[in-house]
């Protein structure tokens, strides 16, 4: 029965991302692609927070690595197309070389590295003008065109990104539901247990880093044209602790969780700009409040809700059990 | 393979936690096809052999052997090719993975077609688990739960099975069941190394027994001959040499 159900919630979600822009204007349209580059980021984060448990502070910097790769070398000429996937593959490496601290540190210690790192890929964006621009950034970034289909315009660009995001969204859901998926997971909730069933621990750390990295590289390579202009502002920690919030709102762990929480972080600020000044106030406020009542995120209230039913279920078959018994000893 | 060798073998290994060591200069063999329960007090080094023997532990000095063959230092990943398997203390299954996934993941160095292929076999052993197969492994009994553990290391055909503690918060019905089932696995040829606190039910099972006390090896006996001793306890108490 939950099947088909979750078939058809999720044909009707597709089918609402495909038919929204034409019911949005301009703006609509361009807040729902920053939202599905968000979402492509933190599916990344979540298969390296919420799946293998490392706590990573460092993910703007690999979605900022992502965004550079893209512009410079679109700026030098080169196709977009040759761009996305070198900043993938770039964003990859990095993981990998940021992933080696969690060999040796891990929760609030990791963070920090990864913090450090988050830091210093800042400072380089920032320094280095003469290869990024310094605080000038990089302008006038096109947008690409395939086969002779221009992706300029902005519902066209946001199709762009949705059908990006559908494709790596699919090849994250068909590696976390093979056993190497599963032994993400294994490595998140006991790496001793997970190693005596023989999984690479060390291998499955850094391929966790890197898969992650990758993702926020891919989104990075969609955030630069989608803006078309970058500056170091939107990679600094405090992004990559926006983006960290994003994975814990939604829920870490849950496959569905970024689309939820990047909802949160890129749309629910822009809700809630009627309340003008105190719109910050009131976004912190919400979710300190998410934090305290759901601190496993949004996505978990299925799963609450399942288990209060079935231990108020149990209760009420003990209080039977006892009346039973009771009528019986009489 | 060496078909005089014993199936494990430890020559004077040294392992331990930091500066704290507790194995010292450990030297003890373990017959193949049989089962050999550890025993001693709390501290002797009994958990700390079979983490030493899989990998989780480097040995400091020593050699350890499997079949004759030199596996020292080796990742646990290595010693499940080499045929090892190792069910740890406590709960160790992945309680958000279903009864399937638990399964599957124990067989990640297999490749996911040849886990399949092993695994109705696997639960023709273990019914129970077999009808709650896409249950949340948290949602089994303790007992059901052991039994997943035990099936999941059996999912890799192990010439030796490391197990420990099998019976900690399990009812003596369920403690019955592993431990026939380990009897039968020794039958078929498995070399079975058990630590287990229930000495006088696991002394039934085993066909030797091996105490140990600080981390050295005081004695070395057939586990009839021990379980007729009538000063038993001292095994598990300590000074196992005025056995």
């Amino acid at each position: 029965m939950r099947t088909p159900l979750a078939l058809a919630a999720g044909l009707a979600a597709a089918a609402a991302l495909v038919a929204l822009p034409h019911f949005l204007g301009r703006s609509g349209v361009y807040l729902l692609s920053y939202w599905v580059v968000f979402v492509v980021a933190t599916m990344g984060l979540n298969l390296t927070v919420g799946y293998a448990g490392q706590k990573s502070l460092g993910h703007a910097a690999f979605f900022g690595i992502g965004a550079y790769t893209v512009a410079i070398l679109m700026k030098a000429g080169l196709s977009f197309w040759l761009g996305l996937p070198l900043a993938a593959l770039l964003c990859f490496a990095s993981g990998i070389v940021v992933g080696f601290p969690a060999l040796r540190v891990q929760a609030i210690y990791l963070a920090f590295a990864t913090l450090g790192f988050n830091t210093a890929a800042w400072l380089f964006m920032r320094n280095e003008e003469w290869l990024t621009g310094g605080t000038f950034g990089i302008k006038d970034i096109a947008r690409p065109s395939l086969f002779g289909v221009s992706f300029d315009g902005h519902r066209a660009y946001y199709y762009l990104c949705l059908a990006v995001a559908a494709i790596l969204a699919a090849l994250l859901y068909g590696l976390l539901r093979s056993p190497w998926g599963k032994a993400f997971t294994a490595l998140r909730d006991n790496p001793i247990r997970a190693e005596s069933l023989g999984v690479d621990v060390r291998g499955y750390t850094l391929l966790a880093f890197a898969i992650g990295a990758a993702y926020a590289g891919v989104a990075g390579a969609l955030f630069a044209p989608l803006l078309e202009f970058i500056d170091p502002a939107p990679f600094s920690v405090g992004a990559s602790i926006m983006m960290y919030l994003m994975v814990v709102v939604g829920g870490p762990g849950y496959f569905f969780g970024p689309m939820l929480g990047a909802a949160v972080g890129v749309v629910l600020p822009e809700w809630l700009r009627f309340a003008q000044d105190w719109y910050l106030f009131v976004f912190g406020a919400a979710v300190v409040l998410l934090m305290i009542w759901l601190p496993d995120g949004l996505l978990s209230i299925p799963g609450r809700l399942r288990a209060r039913r079935e231990a108020r279920a149990a209760s009420a078959a003990r209080a039977a059990a006892a009346a039973r018994l009771d009528g019986g000893g009489r | 393979m060496h078909a005089a060798a014993p199936a494990i073998e430890f020559r004077d290994v040294v392992a331990g936690y930091g500066e704290f060591m507790i194995l010292n200069n450990l030297s003890l063999a373990a017959r193949r096809g049989a089962i050999t329960l550890l025993i001693g007090p709390n501290g002797a080094g009994k958990s700390t052999v079979l983490k030493t023997l899989f990998g989780l532990l480097k040995p400091r000095q020593g050699r350890v052997l499997l079949d004759g063959a030199d596996v020292t230092g080796a990742a646990p990943k290595d010693l499940l090719a080499h045929g090892i398997a190792f069910v740890p203390q406590g709960r160790n299954l992945f309680p958000q993975l279903t009864v399937w996934q638990n399964l599957e993941l124990g067989g990640i160095t297999l490749g996911r077609r040849l886990t399949h292929a092993r695994i109705p076999a696997v639960l023709e052993l273990f019914p129970r688990v077999r009808e709650r197969l896409h249950a949340q492994a948290s949602a089994l009994s303790g007992g059901e739960q052991k039994q997943l553990e035990i099936g999941r290391a059996l999912l890799l055909q192990p010439k030796v099975l490391l197990i420990d503690e099998p019976s900690i918060g399990l009812s003596p019905l369920v403690v019955a069941d592993v431990f026939r089932l380990l009897r039968r696995l020794a039958g078929e040829g498995t070399t079975v190394l058990m630590v287990e606190q229930n000495v006088k039910s696991a002394l039934k099972v085993s066909d030797d027994a091996i105490a140990l006390e600080s981390g050295r090896l005081v004695l070395h006996k057939p586990a009839g001959e021990l379980l007729a001793d009538p000063h038993i306890e001292r095994l598990f108490l300590g000074s196992a040499a005025a056995v």
